[in-house]
Protein backbone atom coordinates (compact mmCIF):
# COMPACT_ATOMS: atom_id res chain seq x y z
CA UNK A 1 0.00 0.00 0.00
CA UNK A 2 2.95 2.41 0.69
CA UNK A 3 4.29 1.94 -3.05
CA UNK A 4 0.25 3.28 -4.15
CA UNK A 5 0.91 5.93 -1.87
CA UNK A 6 4.19 7.13 -3.41
CA UNK A 7 2.80 6.57 -6.99
CA UNK A 8 -0.26 8.79 -6.38
CA UNK A 9 2.12 11.25 -4.52
CA UNK A 10 4.48 11.53 -7.75
CA UNK A 11 1.41 11.46 -9.85
CA UNK A 12 -0.01 14.68 -8.09
CA UNK A 13 2.90 16.15 -8.11
CA UNK A 14 3.52 15.85 -11.74
CA UNK A 15 -0.03 17.34 -12.34
CA UNK A 16 0.76 20.36 -10.13
CA UNK A 17 4.00 21.00 -12.20
CA UNK A 18 1.52 20.80 -15.04
CA UNK A 19 -1.01 23.49 -13.24
CA UNK A 20 2.14 25.30 -12.46
CA UNK A 21 2.51 26.16 -16.32
CA UNK A 22 -0.38 28.54 -16.07
CA UNK A 23 0.89 29.99 -13.71
CA UNK A 24 3.93 31.11 -15.06
CA UNK A 25 2.10 32.14 -18.74
CA UNK A 26 -0.55 33.89 -17.34
CA UNK A 27 -1.21 35.82 -19.28
CA UNK A 28 -3.42 37.99 -16.15
CA UNK A 29 -2.79 38.27 -12.76
CA UNK A 30 -5.79 36.44 -11.24
CA UNK A 31 -4.68 33.82 -13.72
CA UNK A 32 -1.87 32.52 -11.89
CA UNK A 33 -3.84 33.29 -8.35
CA UNK A 34 -6.58 30.83 -9.63
CA UNK A 35 -3.46 28.23 -10.46
CA UNK A 36 -1.86 29.26 -7.32
CA UNK A 37 -5.05 28.52 -5.63
CA UNK A 38 -5.54 25.04 -6.62
CA UNK A 39 -2.35 24.33 -6.44
CA UNK A 40 -2.31 24.86 -2.70
CA UNK A 41 -5.37 22.76 -2.17
CA UNK A 42 -3.80 19.95 -3.88
CA UNK A 43 -0.92 20.52 -1.30
CA UNK A 44 -2.99 19.33 1.45
CA UNK A 45 -3.59 16.42 -0.03
CA UNK A 46 -0.09 16.04 -0.63
CA UNK A 47 0.90 16.88 2.76
CA UNK A 48 -1.22 13.77 4.27
CA UNK A 49 0.11 11.60 2.01
CA UNK A 50 3.82 12.41 3.01
CA UNK A 51 3.03 11.81 6.56
CA UNK A 52 1.31 8.50 5.74
CA UNK A 53 4.53 7.40 4.11
CA UNK A 54 6.67 8.76 7.07
CA UNK A 55 4.10 6.67 9.69
CA UNK A 56 3.49 10.23 11.53
CA UNK A 57 0.15 11.63 10.25
CA UNK A 58 -0.93 12.92 13.77
CA UNK A 59 1.45 15.52 12.78
CA UNK A 60 0.88 16.56 9.58
CA UNK A 61 -2.82 16.68 9.56
CA UNK A 62 -2.61 19.12 11.76
CA UNK A 63 0.10 20.69 9.26
CA UNK A 64 -2.72 20.40 6.62
CA UNK A 65 -5.33 21.68 8.25
CA UNK A 66 -3.28 25.04 9.16
CA UNK A 67 -2.35 24.96 5.54
CA UNK A 68 -5.63 24.63 4.33
CA UNK A 69 -6.66 27.53 6.17
CA UNK A 70 -3.73 29.45 5.47
CA UNK A 71 -4.30 29.14 2.08
CA UNK A 72 -7.62 30.21 1.44
CA UNK A 73 -6.61 33.15 3.32
CA UNK A 74 -4.03 33.93 1.20
CA UNK A 75 -6.32 33.49 -2.22
CA UNK A 76 -9.12 36.25 -0.50
CA UNK A 77 -6.57 38.52 0.36
CA UNK A 78 -4.54 38.63 -2.97
CA UNK A 79 -7.96 38.66 -4.80
CA UNK A 80 -9.29 41.40 -2.54
CA UNK A 81 -5.63 43.34 -3.33
CA UNK A 82 -7.09 42.92 -7.00
CA UNK A 83 -10.36 43.93 -6.68
CA UNK A 84 -11.02 47.04 -9.43
CA UNK A 85 -7.22 46.85 -11.09
CA UNK A 86 -7.40 48.16 -14.21
CA UNK A 87 -4.65 46.65 -15.58
CA UNK A 88 -4.16 42.97 -14.79
CA UNK A 89 -1.94 42.08 -17.92
CA UNK A 90 1.66 41.87 -16.71
CA UNK A 91 2.60 44.40 -19.96
CA UNK A 92 0.38 47.39 -17.99
CA UNK A 93 2.43 47.21 -14.83
CA UNK A 94 3.98 50.37 -14.72
CA UNK A 95 4.49 50.98 -18.74
CA UNK A 96 0.80 51.96 -18.96
CA UNK A 97 1.61 55.38 -17.44
CA UNK A 98 4.47 56.35 -19.13
CA UNK A 99 2.36 55.03 -22.82
CA UNK A 100 -0.52 56.84 -22.05
CA UNK A 101 0.18 59.51 -24.06
CA UNK A 102 2.09 57.95 -26.77
CA UNK A 103 -1.34 55.37 -27.59
CA UNK A 104 -3.46 58.27 -28.77
CA UNK B 1 -11.46 -4.78 0.56
CA UNK B 2 -10.44 -1.49 2.26
CA UNK B 3 -7.41 -1.31 -0.12
CA UNK B 4 -9.61 -1.24 -2.99
CA UNK B 5 -12.02 1.42 -1.82
CA UNK B 6 -8.79 3.48 -1.14
CA UNK B 7 -7.16 2.77 -4.74
CA UNK B 8 -10.64 3.73 -6.55
CA UNK B 9 -11.46 6.90 -4.60
CA UNK B 10 -8.15 7.97 -5.24
CA UNK B 11 -8.04 6.89 -8.46
CA UNK B 12 -10.90 9.08 -9.14
CA UNK B 13 -9.58 11.94 -7.98
CA UNK B 14 -6.07 11.64 -9.65
CA UNK B 15 -8.16 11.72 -12.74
CA UNK B 16 -10.12 14.34 -12.30
CA UNK B 17 -7.21 16.38 -11.14
CA UNK B 18 -5.52 15.57 -14.22
CA UNK B 19 -9.14 16.56 -16.14
CA UNK B 20 -8.99 19.75 -13.94
CA UNK B 21 -5.31 20.57 -15.04
CA UNK B 22 -6.21 19.76 -18.87
CA UNK B 23 -9.00 22.19 -18.62
CA UNK B 24 -6.98 24.85 -17.33
CA UNK B 25 -4.61 24.76 -19.80
CA UNK B 26 -6.77 24.42 -22.66
CA UNK B 27 -10.00 26.68 -21.84
CA UNK B 28 -10.01 29.60 -23.99
CA UNK B 29 -10.35 32.71 -21.15
CA UNK B 30 -10.18 33.00 -17.84
CA UNK B 31 -13.86 32.85 -16.72
CA UNK B 32 -14.21 29.13 -18.31
CA UNK B 33 -10.58 28.30 -16.66
CA UNK B 34 -12.18 28.66 -13.17
CA UNK B 35 -15.69 26.56 -13.99
CA UNK B 36 -12.53 23.58 -14.31
CA UNK B 37 -10.54 25.32 -11.24
CA UNK B 38 -13.59 25.46 -9.30
CA UNK B 39 -15.31 22.43 -9.53
CA UNK B 40 -12.67 20.10 -10.44
CA UNK B 41 -10.80 21.13 -7.71
CA UNK B 42 -13.23 20.27 -5.01
CA UNK B 43 -14.33 16.89 -6.50
CA UNK B 44 -11.01 15.88 -6.69
CA UNK B 45 -9.57 16.88 -3.04
CA UNK B 46 -12.65 15.49 -1.32
CA UNK B 47 -12.40 12.34 -2.73
CA UNK B 48 -8.63 11.50 -2.11
CA UNK B 49 -9.10 12.35 1.37
CA UNK B 50 -11.94 10.59 1.77
CA UNK B 51 -9.77 7.45 0.41
CA UNK B 52 -7.38 8.79 2.93
CA UNK B 53 -10.04 8.57 5.44
CA UNK B 54 -11.35 4.72 4.42
CA UNK B 55 -7.17 3.52 4.49
CA UNK B 56 -7.52 4.47 8.39
CA UNK B 57 -10.56 2.24 9.08
CA UNK B 58 -7.70 -0.49 8.61
CA UNK B 59 -6.69 -0.94 12.39
CA UNK B 60 -9.49 1.51 14.25
CA UNK B 61 -7.60 2.91 17.73
CA UNK B 62 -8.42 6.10 19.30
CA UNK B 63 -5.73 7.55 17.31
CA UNK B 64 -6.75 6.44 14.29
CA UNK B 65 -9.80 8.04 14.41
CA UNK B 66 -9.17 11.08 15.64
CA UNK B 67 -6.87 11.52 12.10
CA UNK B 68 -9.57 10.32 9.89
CA UNK B 69 -12.33 12.82 12.22
CA UNK B 70 -9.17 15.59 11.45
CA UNK B 71 -9.18 14.45 7.67
CA UNK B 72 -12.94 14.93 7.52
CA UNK B 73 -12.57 18.81 8.91
CA UNK B 74 -9.97 19.26 6.21
CA UNK B 75 -12.38 17.66 3.40
CA UNK B 76 -15.32 19.95 4.66
CA UNK B 77 -13.38 22.85 4.83
CA UNK B 78 -12.62 22.27 1.38
CA UNK B 79 -15.92 21.93 0.12
CA UNK B 80 -16.62 25.26 1.92
CA UNK B 81 -13.94 27.34 1.39
CA UNK B 82 -12.84 26.47 -2.37
CA UNK B 83 -16.55 27.98 -3.85
CA UNK B 84 -16.20 30.93 -1.69
CA UNK B 85 -12.54 31.60 -2.96
CA UNK B 86 -13.41 30.93 -6.34
CA UNK B 87 -16.11 33.31 -6.07
CA UNK B 88 -13.41 35.90 -4.74
CA UNK B 89 -11.18 35.31 -7.87
CA UNK B 90 -13.74 35.73 -10.51
CA UNK B 91 -15.46 38.87 -8.83
CA UNK B 92 -11.91 40.65 -8.75
CA UNK B 93 -11.65 39.54 -12.45
CA UNK B 94 -14.79 40.63 -12.87
CA UNK B 95 -14.80 44.41 -11.31
CA UNK B 96 -11.12 44.66 -13.19
CA UNK B 97 -13.36 44.54 -16.45
CA UNK B 98 -12.04 41.01 -17.85
CA UNK B 99 -14.10 40.82 -21.08
CA UNK B 100 -15.37 37.33 -21.31
CA UNK B 101 -14.46 35.12 -24.31
CA UNK B 102 -17.34 34.55 -27.24
CA UNK B 103 -16.99 32.51 -30.29
CA UNK B 104 -17.98 35.81 -32.34
CA UNK B 105 -15.38 37.77 -31.02
CA UNK B 106 -12.95 35.73 -31.99
CA UNK B 107 -14.20 35.07 -35.38
CA UNK B 108 -14.29 39.15 -35.86
CA UNK B 109 -10.98 39.13 -34.85
CA UNK B 110 -9.46 36.47 -37.52
CA UNK B 111 -11.23 38.55 -40.54
CA UNK C 1 -28.19 30.85 24.75
CA UNK C 2 -26.16 31.29 21.35
CA UNK C 3 -23.35 31.34 23.65
CA UNK C 4 -23.56 28.51 25.54
CA UNK C 5 -24.12 26.84 21.88
CA UNK C 6 -20.69 28.83 20.60
CA UNK C 7 -19.22 27.03 23.66
CA UNK C 8 -20.12 24.09 22.98
CA UNK C 9 -18.60 23.91 19.54
CA UNK C 10 -15.42 25.43 20.45
CA UNK C 11 -14.88 22.64 23.21
CA UNK C 12 -15.35 19.57 21.02
CA UNK C 13 -13.83 22.03 18.77
CA UNK C 14 -10.84 21.77 21.05
CA UNK C 15 -10.60 18.09 22.03
CA UNK C 16 -11.25 17.09 18.17
CA UNK C 17 -7.82 18.81 17.75
CA UNK C 18 -5.75 18.31 20.84
CA UNK C 19 -6.49 14.71 21.33
CA UNK C 20 -5.02 14.50 24.75
CA UNK C 21 -7.72 13.84 27.79
CA UNK C 22 -6.35 14.51 31.05
CA UNK C 23 -7.48 16.61 33.40
CA UNK C 24 -4.80 19.70 32.49
CA UNK C 25 -5.67 20.34 28.96
CA UNK C 26 -9.15 19.87 29.05
CA UNK C 27 -9.48 22.72 32.11
CA UNK C 28 -7.27 24.58 29.61
CA UNK C 29 -9.99 24.29 26.81
CA UNK C 30 -13.01 25.30 29.08
CA UNK C 31 -11.56 27.98 29.94
CA UNK C 32 -10.25 29.17 26.32
CA UNK C 33 -13.15 28.34 24.92
CA UNK C 34 -15.47 30.64 27.50
CA UNK C 35 -12.98 33.32 26.47
CA UNK C 36 -13.69 32.73 22.76
CA UNK C 37 -17.18 31.94 23.40
CA UNK C 38 -17.94 35.26 25.78
CA UNK C 39 -16.19 37.30 22.95
CA UNK C 40 -17.37 36.79 19.38
CA UNK C 41 -20.08 34.15 20.11
CA UNK C 42 -21.92 36.76 17.29
CA UNK C 43 -19.31 35.45 14.67
CA UNK C 44 -21.27 32.09 14.84
CA UNK C 45 -24.43 32.85 15.46
CA UNK C 46 -24.96 35.96 13.39
CA UNK C 47 -28.73 36.75 13.17
CA UNK C 48 -30.01 36.66 17.00
CA UNK C 49 -33.29 36.84 16.52
CA UNK C 50 -33.87 33.51 14.90
CA UNK C 51 -35.81 30.96 17.42
CA UNK C 52 -34.00 27.24 18.58
CA UNK C 53 -36.93 25.32 16.85
CA UNK C 54 -36.39 27.10 13.53
CA UNK C 55 -32.58 26.94 13.72
CA UNK C 56 -32.82 23.30 13.91
CA UNK C 57 -35.10 22.69 11.52
CA UNK C 58 -32.42 24.91 9.04
CA UNK C 59 -30.05 22.21 9.92
CA UNK C 60 -32.10 19.05 9.74
CA UNK C 61 -33.02 20.10 6.25
CA UNK C 62 -29.98 21.70 5.29
CA UNK C 63 -28.18 18.43 5.74
CA UNK C 64 -30.93 16.45 3.74
CA UNK C 65 -30.15 18.52 1.16
CA UNK C 66 -26.49 17.51 0.79
CA UNK C 67 -27.06 14.69 -1.17
CA UNK C 68 -28.48 16.10 -4.24
CA UNK C 69 -25.50 18.73 -4.43
CA UNK C 70 -23.11 15.70 -3.64
CA UNK C 71 -24.69 14.40 -7.01
CA UNK C 72 -24.93 17.64 -8.56
CA UNK C 73 -21.07 17.79 -7.58
CA UNK C 74 -20.22 14.46 -9.32
CA UNK C 75 -21.91 15.65 -12.52
CA UNK C 76 -20.66 18.89 -12.49
CA UNK C 77 -17.18 17.43 -12.90
CA UNK C 78 -18.49 14.60 -15.41
CA UNK C 79 -19.12 17.66 -17.29
CA UNK C 80 -16.47 19.59 -16.94
CA UNK C 81 -13.73 16.27 -17.97
CA UNK C 82 -15.71 15.48 -20.93
CA UNK C 83 -15.40 19.78 -22.43
CA UNK C 84 -11.84 19.68 -21.37
CA UNK C 85 -11.19 16.42 -23.06
CA UNK C 86 -12.89 17.05 -25.73
CA UNK C 87 -10.78 17.96 -29.23
CA UNK C 88 -13.08 20.81 -30.34
CA UNK C 89 -14.30 21.94 -27.02
CA UNK C 90 -14.33 25.30 -28.32
CA UNK C 91 -17.03 24.93 -30.71
CA UNK C 92 -19.22 23.08 -27.53
CA UNK C 93 -19.16 26.06 -25.49
CA UNK C 94 -20.39 29.69 -25.65
CA UNK C 95 -20.27 31.51 -22.99
CA UNK C 96 -22.34 33.90 -21.61
CA UNK C 97 -22.92 36.34 -18.25
CA UNK C 98 -26.81 36.84 -17.31
CA UNK C 99 -28.13 38.26 -14.28
CA UNK C 100 -31.26 37.12 -12.41
CA UNK C 101 -33.22 38.04 -8.94
CA UNK C 102 -33.88 35.39 -6.44
CA UNK C 103 -36.56 34.83 -3.71
CA UNK C 104 -34.56 33.79 -1.37
CA UNK C 105 -34.34 36.56 1.41
CA UNK C 106 -31.90 35.34 4.49
CA UNK C 107 -28.76 35.94 4.08
CA UNK C 108 -27.44 32.60 4.81
CA UNK C 109 -29.54 31.29 2.38
CA UNK C 110 -28.27 33.25 -0.31
CA UNK C 111 -24.47 32.47 0.79
CA UNK C 112 -25.65 28.67 -0.01
CA UNK C 113 -27.13 29.16 -2.74
CA UNK C 114 -24.43 30.59 -4.56
CA UNK C 115 -22.03 28.37 -3.18
CA UNK C 116 -24.44 25.85 -5.31
CA UNK C 117 -24.17 27.68 -8.30
CA UNK C 118 -21.03 27.66 -8.32
CA UNK C 119 -20.67 23.62 -7.56
CA UNK C 120 -23.68 22.88 -10.14
CA UNK C 121 -22.95 22.19 -13.77
CA UNK C 122 -21.56 24.79 -16.14
CA UNK C 123 -22.52 27.84 -14.21
CA UNK C 124 -20.73 29.94 -11.87
CA UNK C 125 -21.75 32.88 -9.66
CA UNK C 126 -19.75 35.98 -10.19
CA UNK C 127 -21.25 38.40 -7.90
CA UNK C 128 -24.44 39.19 -5.36
CA UNK C 129 -25.61 42.29 -4.30
CA UNK C 130 -28.61 42.24 -2.56
CA UNK C 131 -30.77 39.21 -4.06
CA UNK C 132 -29.27 40.12 -7.33
CA UNK C 133 -26.76 37.70 -8.91
CA UNK C 134 -24.60 37.54 -11.90
CA UNK C 135 -23.75 34.45 -13.41
CA UNK C 136 -21.41 33.17 -15.85
CA UNK C 137 -23.00 30.13 -17.52
CA UNK C 138 -20.69 28.23 -20.35
CA UNK C 139 -23.77 27.46 -22.46
CA UNK C 140 -26.90 28.45 -23.46
CA UNK C 141 -28.63 25.05 -21.75
CA UNK C 142 -27.09 25.78 -18.40
CA UNK C 143 -27.83 29.72 -18.29
CA UNK C 144 -31.96 28.94 -19.31
CA UNK C 145 -31.83 26.03 -16.38
CA UNK C 146 -31.00 28.74 -13.76
CA UNK C 147 -32.69 29.57 -11.39
CA UNK C 148 -35.01 26.57 -11.37
CA UNK C 149 -34.82 23.44 -8.97
CA UNK C 150 -31.98 24.37 -6.72
CA UNK C 151 -33.82 27.66 -5.74
CA UNK C 152 -36.97 25.66 -5.06
CA UNK C 153 -35.09 23.44 -2.62
CA UNK C 154 -33.54 25.97 -0.44
CA UNK C 155 -36.58 27.97 -0.92
CA UNK C 156 -37.65 24.71 1.29
CA UNK C 157 -34.76 25.04 3.19
CA UNK C 158 -33.72 28.48 4.15
CA UNK C 159 -37.39 30.03 3.37
CA UNK C 160 -40.63 30.87 5.44
CA UNK C 161 -43.14 28.30 5.44
CA UNK C 162 -45.71 30.14 3.85
CA UNK C 163 -43.26 31.17 1.15
CA UNK C 164 -42.07 27.61 0.27
CA UNK C 165 -46.24 26.89 -0.42
CA UNK C 166 -46.98 29.42 -2.61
Amino acid sequence: MDNFFIVGGVVLLVLMLLTLYRAIIGPTAIDRLMAVNVIGTKTTVLLIIIGMLFNWVDMFVDIALAYALLNFIVTIATSRYFQHHKNLSPIGFGIRHRKEGARK
Amino acid sequence: MIDIIVMVLFGIGLFSFFSTTVGILRFPDFYSRMHAAGKGDVFSSVAMLLGLVVYHFHHPSLDGVLVAVKILMISLFIFLASPTATHAIISAGFNSGVVPWSRQKQEEGQQ
Amino acid sequence: MHKLYSFLVLFSFWMLLSGKFDAFHLTLGVFSSLLVAFLSADLLFHDRGKSDSRRWRELRRFIAYLPWLGKEIVLSTVHVTYLALHPRMRELIEPQVMRFKTRITSEIGQVVFANSITLTPGTITIQEEGGEFIVHALNRKFADGLPGEMEERLLRVFGDEEQANG
